[in-house]
């Protein structure tokens, strides 16, 4: 089974890189989350509720739905608080991207550790932009939003292709395919990376963070 | 079935903005069992729902509906009918689910064009700060006139969800803008009351007044938090009633704050209900109004300010100079152009608080005289000492440049 891969780009002043993220990251997790799956006797389940709620960006003309989980959010920020020091720190062109990969774990024997088997990455590119006067940071403003707006669009349309998502697994399997970890939601098993890029496309600073340990499938 | 959402200003004119398009055909997918598969697809398309219903232009403007114009809906059945979008209007093929029963298809049809209103209704930006507008108007309690909100510009945040009446307002502006304690207006009548937690039923204008007198920026989130449809359910009620309570003139208690950095309770000076910034300067005999509740005030601010010390030694000098007029007949000073009064105005109070200031102590004669000696004398060694350190400043001026 081949993983799917949607590269999404945008061009955000340094102050915006953050919101910018956190609005696509939250918005292609809102679709892959669900409630925590309660286990019952009989091998059902049922699934717990999850909110959502808006979030307003400051830099951005712009507001974008997610799932109501403080962890989730915490855990986004996270990352993207260090993507950001990473790009500022990096100097010349600031351009970087951040990618989001849904994966599967699969059981091996021993002496072979798990496989971790992506479904679905999401590369999102950024390319950070100086500007110099007040107003055409205001032009940026509207035109970022509106980008967004475009790329949530898009997220929207794929996600409702309904191609392969994982099987609902039994009360075995379900660590294989969602994360449990967190209290109030239950996302598939993801993880998130980054890496500074130059101009060339060549990674400068490889700098990969895991949210969840994974190991190398031999 | 259909759902258009379409704008209405005060004026009447209205504006299809969205249509939302929901259909089922016969088209049936043999495969596909009603099981998780379907539910699972469904719930996707209800979260999609709500992803794109921020992004579409009617969100915007939806946010900032209020005394210009409202935002209404309408349910109908049948075939889509694209005509009121105008040109170039864009669509979002939002999702498909296929059921034993028939294939679901939810799109939605959004202007982009919105020229129309632009010209008329968007000219008139709304007031940043607040604006009382009956300056020539007497009235007896200046804190219920119609002001208008004080709209931030911060980005991001919600520049006025419903204009809400007076007292609201007037709260956030004094929490904004003053180090004050907030002022206790407690407002009887249909508004209740303003923070703590009013318990107010969760109603039109009401929720918006109850969002607003809670105002912090992290609430920019909660506001918005009740989703889109029921936010245009709200809207329906919020046009008749928001025309309504800005012109309900209620009465007011107006509890006068203790302005920042007076730490002593303004008992000598009880002026009538107004809010006066340095009250303890104010000249003793304006009239008194012996209904004043804050004569005594309970505590003052605990404020933790460095200027404290300073301010305080200001009041009181500033106290005594007053005292040195009270040998003169004071006539009612009526400034041009300010209220007639049985209060005291703002600008004859001022005018007449800082007709007087004290003397700058450096320009007083005596003392200028003699330091301007002090300091003929001292020059030549200044300048012997200078001379010396010539050759440090010389490295100075160069690690400048």
């Amino acid at each position: 089974m081949n993983c799917r891969s949607e590269v999404l780009e945008v061009s955000v002043e340094g102050r915006q890189v953050e919101e910018a993220m956190l609005a696509v990251l939250h918005t292609v997790l809102l679709h892959r989350s669900t409630g925590k799956f309660h286990y019952k006797k009989e091998g059902t389940y049922s699934i717990g509720t999850v909110g959502t709620q808006d979030v307003d960006c400051d830099f951005i003309d712009f507001t974008y739905v997610r799932v109501s989980s403080e962890e989730l959010d915490r855990a986004l920020r996270k990352v993207v608080g260090e993507f950001k020091d990473a790009l500022r720190n990096s100097g010349g062109d600031g351009l970087g991207q951040i990618s989001l990969e849904f994966y599967q774990k699969k059981k091996s024997r021993w002496p072979f550790s798990d496989e971790c088997i992506p479904w679905e990455v999401w590369t999102v590119k950024v390319h950070v932009v100086a500007l110099a006067t007040e107003q055409e940071r205001q032009i940026c403003r509207e035109k970022v939003g509106e980008k967004l707006c475009e790329k949530v669009i898009n997220i929207v349309e794929v996600m409702n292709r309904h191609e392969y998502l994982p099987k609902m697994p039994t009360q075995s399997e379900v660590d294989n395919v969602f994360d449990t970890g967190l209290r109030d939601v239950q996302p598939y098993l993801y993880k998130i990376s980054f890496q500074i890029t130059d101009a060339l496309g060549t990674s400068v600073t490889t700098t990969m963070r895991r949210l969840i340990k994974d190991t190398l499938a031999l | 079935m259909c759902v258009e959402i379409s704008l209405k200003t005060s004026e009447g004119d209205s504006m299809e903005l969205e249509i939302w398009c929901l259909e089922m055909n016969e088209k049936c997918d043999k495969e596909i069992k009603v099981s998780y598969t379907v539910y699972n697809r469904l719930s996707l398309l209800l979260k999609s729902l709500l992803a794109i219903t921020r992004v579409t232009p009617a969100y915007r403007l939806s946010r900032k509906q209020g005394h210009e114009y409202v935002i209404l809906y309408r349910i109908y059945f049948g075939e889509v009918q694209l005509n009121g979008l105008g040109e170039g209007f864009q669509t979002v093929r939002v999702g498909t689910v296929g059921t034993p029963v028939g294939t679901i298809t939810l799109s939605c049809a959004y202007r982009i064009n919105l020229a129309f209103m632009s010209t008329r209704q968007f000219e008139r930006t709304p007031p940043i700060m607040g604006i009382i507008i009956d300056h020539f108007v007497d009235r007896p309690y200046p804190s219920s006139s119609p002001m208008h909100p004080c709209n931030y510009r911060t980005a991001g945040e919600d520049t006025g969800v419903t204009y809400p009446s007076v007292e609201d307002s007037q709260e956030v502006c004094t929490t904004s803008f003053s180090t004050s304690p907030p002022s206790q207006l407690m407002v009887p009548g249909k508004e209740g009351g303003v923070p703590p937690a009013p318990n107010q039923p969760a109603h039109g204008a009401q929720a918006d007044q109850e969002r607003l007198a809670t105002y912090t920026p992290s609430d920019g989130a909660h506001c918005a938090a009740t989703p889109s449809s029921s936010e245009d359910t709200e809207t329906v009620s919020n046009s008749s009633e928001g025309r309504a309570s800005p012109h309900d003139v209620l009465e007011t208690i107006f509890v006068r704050k203790v302005g920042a950095f007076v730490n002593k309770p303004i008992n000598q000076v009880t002026l009538t209900s107004l809010d006066i910034p340095f009250a303890m300067f104010a000249p003793k005999n304006l009239e008194l109004e012996d209904a004043d509740p804050m004569v005594n005030p309970p505590d003052s601010p605990q404020t933790e300010s460095p200027l404290q010390g300073s301010l305080h030694s200001n009041g009181s000098s500033g106290g005594s100079s007053g005292n040195t007029h009270d040998d003169f007949v004071m006539i009612d000073f009526k400034p041009a152009f300010s209220k007639d009064d049985i209060l005291p105005m703002d600008l004859g109070t001022f005018y007449r608080e800082f007709q007087n200031p004290p003397q700058l102590s450096s320009l007083s004669i005596d003392i200028g005289a003699q330091s301007m000696a002090e300091d003929l004398d001292s020059l030549p060694e200044k300048l012997a000492v200078h001379e010396k350190n010539v050759r440090e400043f010389d490295a100075f001026v160069e690690t400048l440049q």
